[in-house]
């Protein structure tokens, strides 16, 4: 047996759960927008489907209520745009940090899984700030969409971006499983993403769609993110559009915190650190 | 008290019985290197000793833990290299390892991990842009920098030239010079001869055999080769005896390219695993 003294284990105090959720923030900021195709392609998407779905639309008429069809998309896009950095691009980097060990050389160390996802949540809260802007961006210079003067409506912007970014990114979360590999999340998640986008009013207006697939997608978070957004950005006339001639903001609040209740579940029930692998 | 104390470890995956009774004591302090070859439960018993997997029978001891209900603090008390990980490539080397300093209660500076894995030059790198062995130097700077009382060490010097190779060794006997506990799984039969205080051949999910490099699988008693060349041409003779062979040579006149062979320890790991008629 060697005689070396063996090290008595320390008494310092572990790190906080907060300060390392923090520095996993900093690194997951630095991680993306070091990877420049995610964010030419990635995040600029949104921006680049509603420049192309306002020009076709862009003619000259308006709607019922006074706004144009392309001032509508510009609303509604706000909610790809959330689905798009908060549910996707959650599920896909979380199941590609399974799958290139990142999670796998996390569990090695005292971090928490908390700090982990304190990480993802400040990466989603600066990626949506971004994305938000650039639509509205898009919006008020291509399609003279115009900014809400009221505080109120500032305050109905800040609630339901909140509770649409909380309900996308947990659900995002528990949709990371879903893909077996890292490599084909983009492709899994992305069906859920552009179904709800169709019958929910974002790709195409609410009151133009079957009722039967308005009723399925009320049940879902996308279309109250869209209407919520709708009401924000355009007239209050321009309700009469809506499937009950109004904003319904209590609804949107219920059913996006409905999600984020559900989804919190489902990540507790589903998270894993690593892949799920037989031998 | 043992750093690592294992017994009777079963595992299985559906009807593959990986691993099938594993004995296993690690002091405190001690170098251990685990040999065998893909298949035989390496990996997935040592997996359980870091507390990622779950296991089916057994008792398991890690720094007097069971892995399985295993803390923070216990994290914290060992390292881990792993075999294949393939993160952060658009962070610098600096960033990673300062990132993973901040993980620990009591870490060591990160300029000097830097230095101790010869990442200073490429402190300021893209993970991406490395080569496989500084890469890997990347896997043991993470490993070290809590500096943890127990690392476990998977394969690490797959992909290093043999100067790299060479001072990853002196790392090793550095670290285990000021205490650490080092369970190391290895290829290379020669890393393990040149690091491992003790060693374990597992074959097929149990410990066939168990020992110093010298003695393992009875090494030190396992008969020598002595060949020679004389008048006659080319001779062999395996022996038990070696001296007394050369002796009798000596005293029967000239011969030339005398060796003794005593056997390698890939002789007998290959052996202990089956490898070799």
């Amino acid at each position: 047996m060697t005689t070396t003294q063996v090290r008595p284990q320390t008494t310092r105090p572990l790190p906080s759960t907060l300060g390392n959720g923090l520095a996993r923030g900093a690194a997951e900021l630095k991680m993306f927008f070091r990877s420049k195709e995610a964010v030419i392609f990635t995040f600029s998407f949104p921006a680049f489907v509603l420049l192309l779905l306002g020009s076709i639309f862009d003619t000259g008429e308006t709607m019922p209520g006074g706004a144009s069809m392309s001032q509508v998309f510009a609303a509604s896009m706000i909610a790809y745009g959330i689905l798009n950095t908060a549910f996707t691009s959650v599920g896909v980097g979380i199941a590609a940090d399974r799958e290139d060990g990142t999670l796998k050389r996390l569990r090695g160390t005292p971090i928490t899984a908390s700090s982990y996802f304190i990480g993802k949540i400040i990466l989603v809260a600066v990626a949506t700030a971004a994305e938000v802007a650039l639509l509205l961006a898009v919006g008020v210079l291509v399609f003279d969409l115009r900014l809400p003067t009221d505080p109120a409506k500032w305050l109905t912007l800040a609630w339901i971006l909140l509770l649409a970014v909380i309900a996308c990114t947990l659900v995002g979360i528990a949709a990371s499983g879903l893909a077996k590999s890292g490599k084909n999340a983009a492709t899994v998640l992305n069906l859920p993403v552009i179904a709800l986008q169709f019958t929910s009013g974002v790709f195409v207006a609410i009151s133009s769609l079957p009722e039967a697939m308005v009723k399925v997608a009320a049940f879902f978070p996308v279309r109250w993110m869209g209407q919520g957004f709708r009401s924000v950005f355009l007239p209050d006339s321009m309700a009469v559009g809506e499937v009950a001639g109004s904003w319904e903001l209590p609804v949107v609040a219920l059913v996006l915190g409905a999600w984020c209740a559900v989804g919190l579940l489902l990540c507790l029930l589903t998270f894993r650190w690593t892949e799920r692998r037989a031998g | 008290m043992n750093a690592i104390e294992v017994r009777g470890l079963r595992k299985s995956y559906g009807g593959n019985t990986a691993v099938a009774g594993v004995d296993l004591a690690v002091g405190e302090g001690e170098v251990f290197a685990l040999l065998g070859p893909n298949g035989a439960g390496k990996t997935t018993t040592t997996e359980i000793l870091e507390g990622y997997r779950d296991r089916d029978g057994g008792e398991v001891r890690v720094l007097g833990v069971d892995p399985a209900a295993a803390d923070r603090r216990w994290r914290a008390e060992i390292g881990i290299v792993l075999q294949t990980a393939n993160d952060a490539a658009d962070l610098t080397v600096r960033e990673t390892v300062r990132q993973f300093f901040g993980y620990y209660p009591d870490p060591r500076g990160v300029e000097e991990v830097l230095a101790l894995c010869g990442l200073t030059e490429k402190a300021n790198a893209r993970i991406s842009s490395l080569s496989g062995g500084q890469r890997r130097r990347v896997d043991v700077a993470l490993g070290i920098i809590g500096r943890p009382r127990l690392l476990f060490l998977d394969e690490p010097t797959t992909g290093f030239d043999p100067e790299v190779r060479r001072q990853f060794w002196d790392l090793v006997r550095s670290l285990a010079a000021e205490g650490t506990t080092i369970l190391l799984t290895t290829h290379y039969l020669d890393e393990a001869e040149a690091l491992a205080d003790r060693l374990a051949v597992i074959a097929a999910g149990r410990i066939v055999a168990e020992g110093t490099p010298r003695t393992v699988g009875g090494r030190d008693r396992a008969p020598a080769t002595v060949s020679w060349v004389d008048a006659g041409g080319p001779h062999e003779l395996r022996t038990t005896d070696p001296v007394r062979t050369v002796v009798e040579l000596s005293a029967r006149g000239p011969v030339h390219e005398l060796q003794v062979r005593r056997p390698s320890l890939e002789d007998i790991y290959l052996d202990l695993i089956g490898a070799r008629a």
